[in-house]
């Protein structure tokens, strides 16, 4: 598997990663305002002398939007496109947005649920599927 | 404040294609050479240089082999796309503060026949910023990422691919009488747009700017000199850059509102000076790496209100006689793809009178660079 497909592990992306291996979202937030981060900072904006702190949400969302890539791709994705990407706003910020990937179940590939059949708007829930033993990919499930 | 104190004084292009053979240093020279031809300035009197901070050919080579004077100012755009008028802007103000006189843009670029920088991790990694939060789902190229900001103007706003192929149409009608585009002779119909091939849906292939080969480049003086040159001149009277708040570079994803981005600071700060507003602008020239930028352009430089941009495209307004002529060469989308820069060229040709798609009387043109991205745009006026 290329490197293409997996995140840089660093001080600033490691601590999701590592809520996603024990089945949990984490994100950012201000340790002043409590305001949600995402994608992380060295700083709050809202704090900026202060690092971010990590907290744990529910890993509930809506669908923001979605799309769905058709070749040319790079081949790990060729291979199994057409797929779809969705962005989701977390249930505790609704600013707060994941990109990610709308699945049948928690085991389903990437390419299981048609483009037409995703709403925007409809609610989800995150569930982790291993990549690799140190990398637990966030995906999302409809929440029923 | 710059405002008409520089002006393009001389333009030139390389021919677009697919594959050029010449190498990418090779068309800078060339094109920047014939550009001070069209000036009727002397490579030697050159003392000021700006070009994209992805422009493979160093300030230092161009002067090494055009035989340019002492270089007094150089300086780079960033963000690829969103950098194309900046480059003329910061001429127009190195020009106005005296920092140098006779000032140099350019951009050449092999991307018909180089390689797709989203294929390639290394070099892509500084154009995303937060690269690490989308392409491990698939979110490779830029295609897919304005397709997600696509869709949600779709939903939030009702804009349908009606509207979309109303851009791309506009874009080839132009390309088709100017014999410089790489679509020259090669018409598109709605039906064609409809049946075309997916890139990323909503995005069909012609929803995507071209891939092509191809260099520009502008000479600049003050408006003292440019009185005496060849060409008419044409005047540089407002120029803005915008890094939205919390924005992010193409995958703008995570502000607070995303169809909210870069574009809107930098049109504020455009207008802030300039004594031509919106409904002042006779033509313009907006970037158009993909359809949905147009409508997005629309709104956060004035031409209509916040949704209302899908709308403004319809009964032909993007044309020549529309509301709104933009992309008269064609744009990205149809003359050729070379980061934004032709839309610059053009610009200036429309205020010459020499446009193959004149507007009549333009007496103003806006240029933008790229909506989604950390960005610049310029009005020129005659």
């Amino acid at each position: 598997m290329s490197d293409l497909l997996l995140p840089e592990l660093d001080e600033l992306t490691s601590p999701f990663w590592e809520g996603c291996r024990n089945g949990e979202l984490r994100v950012q937030a201000c340790p002043d305002t409590g305001q949600l981060i995402h994608p992380p900072r060295y700083r709050s904006p809202w704090s900026p002398q202060h690092a971010p702190r990590w907290v744990t949400v529910s890993g509930l969302g809506r669908i923001w939007s979605k799309a769905e890539p058709h070749p040319p791709l790079i081949p790990q994705f060729a291979a199994i496109a057409p797929y779809n990407v969705v962005i989701v706003a977390l249930e505790e910020d609704p600013s707060i947005r994941l990109v990610g990937n709308l699945i049948a179940d928690a085991n389903a590939p990437i390419n299981s649920v048609p483009f037409e059949e995703i709403r925007i708007g409809a609610r989800v829930r995150a569930v982790f599927q291993r990549v690799t033993d140190d990398l637990f990919f966030p995906r999302w499930i409809l929440e029923r | 404040m710059l405002k008409d104190r520089a002006a393009v004084v001389g333009i030139a292009e390389t021919p677009f294609a697919k594959h050029l053979l010449p190498t990418e240093t090779e068309l800078a020279c060339d094109v920047v050479l014939a550009a001070l031809e069209d000036a009727g300035i002397k490579p030697s009197e050159v003392d000021g240089l700006a070009s994209y901070n992805m422009e493979t050919t160093a300030e230092h080579e161009l002067a090494k082999n055009l035989g340019l004077g002492d270089v007094t100012f150089f300086a780079q755009t960033s963000h690829g796309g969103g950098g194309g008028p900046g480059t003329v802007g910061l001429l127009a103000m190195a020009i106005a503060t005296g920092q140098c006189r006779v000032g140099v843009a350019w951009r050449s670029r092999k991307r018909g026949s180089g390689k797709r920088i989203w294929a390639d991790k290394a070099a892509s990694a500084p154009l995303v910023t937060a690269a690490n939060w989308s392409r491990p789902w698939g979110v490779i190229r830029p295609a897919d990422e304005i397709a997600l900001l696509t869709q949600r103007y779709m939903h939030e706003y009702g804009m349908t691919r009606d509207h979309l192929a109303n851009v791309a149409i506009a874009a080839r009608k132009h390309a088709n009488n100017n014999p410089l585009a790489c679509m020259y002779g090669r018409p598109l119909t709605r039906e064609q747009y409809m049946a075309a091939r997916w890139i990323s849906k909503p995005l069909c292939l012609f929803d995507n700017c071209l891939e092509s080969d191809g260099a520009l480049a502008v000479v600049l003086v003050g408006a003292d000199r440019a009185r005496d040159c060849r060409q008419r001149p044409v005047y540089v009277h407002a120029f803005g850059q915008g890094i939205g708040q919390q924005t992010h570079s193409m995958i703008n994803f995570f502000n607070d509102d995303p169809l909210r981005g870069s574009s809107w600071p930098c049109a504020e700060q455009l207008y802030r000076e300039s004594d031509f507003k919106a409904a002042d602008i006779d033509v313009a020239q907006l970037y158009d790496a993909f359809t949905p930028l147009i409508p997005f352009s629309l709104e956060a430089y004035g031409f209509c209100d916040v949704g209302e941009g899908a709308a403004f495209t319809e009964n032909g307004a993007l044309e020549v006689g529309g509301r709104l002529p933009i992309n008269t060469s064609g744009g990205g989308l149809s003359e050729a793809y070379v980061h934004g820069f032709n839309m610059i060229n053009e610009g200036v040709r429309q205020l010459r009178g020499t446009s193959t798609n004149q507007v009549v009387d333009a007496r103003s043109c806006l240029v933008t660079g790229g909506a989604p991205v950390p960005t610049s745009a310029i009005i020129l006026r005659s």
